[in-house]
């Protein structure tokens, strides 16, 4: 097996990638991952499926490949019986009960067929860590070079343990991903049309129709966004839409072992989101920025960016 | 899934993890910087035509062609830059209103059409005479530029004068427009405290005039030295004065912009001065530098009356300097607002590729393109007035040849 290049080298720039898990076997791979990952299907611009891919062309074998990219955009599945008027999705993120596995991450990218590099996320975990005596928090995440170091890969997801020998005052987790704002600065200013707020709530891409100008990469105030350099096209998190309209969870709320991530319908006052915002107080990050996000969060923090 | 390129930023502090790949690259940064030529140079051209300030008459229909090269290839970087160049034009067939962006295609075409066409007015006189003194394929393609209209009576052309002066009226407003426009792109932008300023377009906007204004004067000294024609002095005086007025109000603006930066001091205003003494110091640096030498040199000539010789090496040099202080701006906004990291708690380091869709290389051909289709487009239509010696020089010659015929 290749070395990835992030286990021989983590903050150089201009990595190419590109033989990056070339030859990681499909075997390999599917091992490391586990086998649960079935769920194929997609939505304009979801970009997912993935589950038994014959991995052609050596790459990422569990992830979608071009031809199967290419037939869920040209022809999405139909969901029958889902009307987009009678919902509207929700996020809740409990941070006292995070525990930084970062399995969230791991299905997400499995689910979604992110890049698997440490430079492209749909949803990542925040460490902070306030050392004893300190006011400020320090703040990593699972990309941090040192925690890929540590990992050994950047595929493989964990925080190392650099604050074992240190007093901790205080250290708690947040997990991030895109707000599914109510008022979007990234459907603001894309100059297409292209990314949209659905009537349900999330905030889509029709990645056939995005030029790849990358403005709304940076007009989100949560750096939700990032830029698929091989499909030429912006990327973000959708709360698996391809999922939430058959009834599932997303990916990432599927996998949380401590119900860290809540989601429902806020249309259901008695849908697990509903509660959760109804029975916390609970807190939006950036609320300055005006963008009015439908993520939620329970105890976070002044330091919490 | 063919990976095209892959950049790894690296930071400091926390970033967000999606940050290290860099969104806008060295390409962003000569967009706006040709743009900015394009407005000052206009700028220039229309305070003849609409002004009728005789000293520019010189270098008039010069700046107005390099207006027009260089907004050939304003949107020459963004081409390269998008992640799907051949859908470019969604922008345009269904443009998204509220993004600032949307308009890029109606107010850069709109411009390009106006530059066009105040070109072929202020060119017709010269087209349809060189329609019939040339010969071969060129009075082909002098008589196609006529586009059937070779009337070359007074009145005929005091039309044209009228329309070029129009066109270059509206055209006033519109390479105001086109670059505050430039300036909204990034200032109408909350997420970046670096970028997101009321200032911008001002700012945006002033320092192009000052980047046009050094361009004509550097382009304006070479021809003259190529040609070996006498560089006018009341031209140079003229540059002059509206490089000194450029240049005192950019940095009266750049420095309020920074001394409410830091005189606000919101939270992350600390990454903010380390991004300064950081990532951007030798931008910062080149930035203030050339604003200074030529703020000090033009200050110099005015004060001390100085013509001739001297005025143009000074003015030259100056006319240099704020090209490179500008295109160094430039980088220290595009590249700088997005060194700083929007957690305000971290900061990149950028570094541009070399060879690459979007590497140095690319931004070193197009940024050469405008200089070499300026030099066809003067073979083509040669913008300079015929100066006294010239014509003196001329008739003597033809005044030999009959002595000799005879």
């Amino acid at each position: 097996m290749n070395k990835l290049p992030s286990e021989e080298k983590v903050t150089t720039h201009h990595t190419k990638l590109e033989e990056e898990a070339g030859t990681l076997s499909r075997r390999d791979f599917l091992g490391f991952l586990g086998k649960g990952a079935a769920c194929a299907g997609a939505f304009i611009g979801a970009g997912a499926a993935i589950g038994a891919v014959e991995a052609e062309t050596g790459k990422h074998a569990f992830q979608q490949n071009d031809a199967q990219y290419e037939e869920a955009v040209n022809n999405p599945p139909q969901i029958p019986g889902y009307n987009w008027n009678d919902h509207q999705w929700a996020m809740g993120v409990d941070t006292t009960r995070c525990i930084g596995c970062l399995r969230c991450m791991e299905a997400c990218k499995m689910e979604n067929s992110v890049q698997m590099d440490a430079n492209h996320h749909r949803t990542w975990v925040e460490r902070y860590v306030y050392l004893e005596g300190s006011n400020t928090a320090l703040v990593d995440s699972q990309t941090d070079p040192k925690n890929i170091e540590n990992a050994g890969s950047e595929t493989k997801f964990r925080f190392d343990d650099r604050y074992r020998h240190v007093k901790v005052d205080k250290a708690f987790f947040v997990a991030k991903l895109c707000n599914q704002c109510e008022h979007p600065s990234c459907v603001q200013v894309c100059p297409t049309g292209a990314t949209f707020k659905s009537k349900d709530g999330p905030v889509l891409i029709d990645t056939t129709y995005c030029i790849g100008c990358q403005y709304c990469v940076q007009a989100c105030p949560y750096g939700a966004r990032s830029f698929n350099e091989s499909r030429g096209t912006a990327e973000k998190c959708n709360w698996c839409y391809h999922r939430i309209t058959k009834g599932l969870n997303p990916a990432c709320v599927e996998v949380c072992p401590t119900g860290s991530r809540i989601f429902g319908d806020r249309n259901d006052p008695e849908s697990p989101v509903s509660l959760f915002i109804r029975n916390n107080h609970v807190q939006v990050l950036k609320p300055e920025m005006g963008n009015a996000p439908n993520v939620f969060y329970k105890g976070t923090d002044k330091e919490v960016v | 899934m063919e990976h095209v390129f892959e950049h790894v930023t690296p930071y400091v502090g926390y970033v967000y993890p999606n940050e290290t790949d860099f969104a806008w690259s060295q390409l962003i940064v000569i967009y706006p910087y040709i743009t900015g030529l394009v407005a000052g140079a206009f700028v220039i051209s229309s305070l003849h035509h609409v002004f009728n300030i005789k000293s520019f008459a010189p270098v008039s229909r010069f700046a107005l062609l390099t207006a027009l090269c260089f907004m050939f290839f304003a949107p020459t970087p963004l081409l390269f830059h998008l992640g799907q160049p051949t859908r470019a034009f969604n922008a345009v067939i269904t443009p998204h209103w509220t993004s600032a962006m949307a308009a890029f295609g109606y107010v850069a075409g709109f411009y390009l059409c106006l530059l066009l066409l105040e070109t072929w007015f202020a060119f017709r006189a010269d087209i349809v005479a060189m329609s019939k003194s040339k010969t071969g394929i060129m009075r082909k393609v002098y008589g196609l530029l006529t586009l059937g209209s070779d009337d070359v009576s007074p009145r005929s052309l005091a039309i044209d004068h009228k329309f070029a002066r129009i066109l270059s009226m509206i055209g006033i407003p519109s390479a105001c427009g086109l670059h505050g426009y430039v300036g909204f792109v990034f200032g109408s932008l909350k997420t970046r405290e670096w970028w997101s300023s009321d200032l911008m377009p001002v700012i945006f906007l002033l320092s192009a005039v000052g980047s046009g204004v050094g361009l004509l004067i550097v382009l304006y000294v070479i021809a003259s030295k190529v040609r070996k024609t006498e560089i006018a002095d009341d031209t140079m005086r003229g540059l002059l004065y509206v490089l000194f007025t450029a240049i005192t109000v950019v940095m009266v603006i750049e420095g309020l912009e920074l001394l409410e930066i830091f005189y606000k001091a919101r939270e992350g205003v600390e990454t903010v001065r380390e991004l300064i003494m950081g990532p951007i110091w030798a931008g910062m640096v080149i930035q203030w530098a050339m604003s200074i030498f030529v703020l000090a040199v033009t200050s110099a000539l005015l004060v001390y009356d100085v013509h001739g010789k001297r005025l143009v090496t000074w003015l030259f040099l100056s006319g240099l300097a704020i090209m490179i202080g500008v295109l160094a701006m430039r980088w220290n906004v595009v590249i700088g607002g997005q060194e700083l990291s929007k957690t305000m708690k971290g900061l990149l380091t950028f570094y541009p590729e070399v060879f690459g869709r979007e590497s140095l290389f690319v931004v070193g051909v197009i940024s050469v393109c405008p200089y070499v289709t300026l030099w066809l487009a003067t073979k083509l239509l040669p913008p300079w007035e015929k100066s006294k010696t010239a014509i003196e020089n001329a008739s003597k010659f033809s005044l030999n040849k009959q002595h000799s015929v005879a």
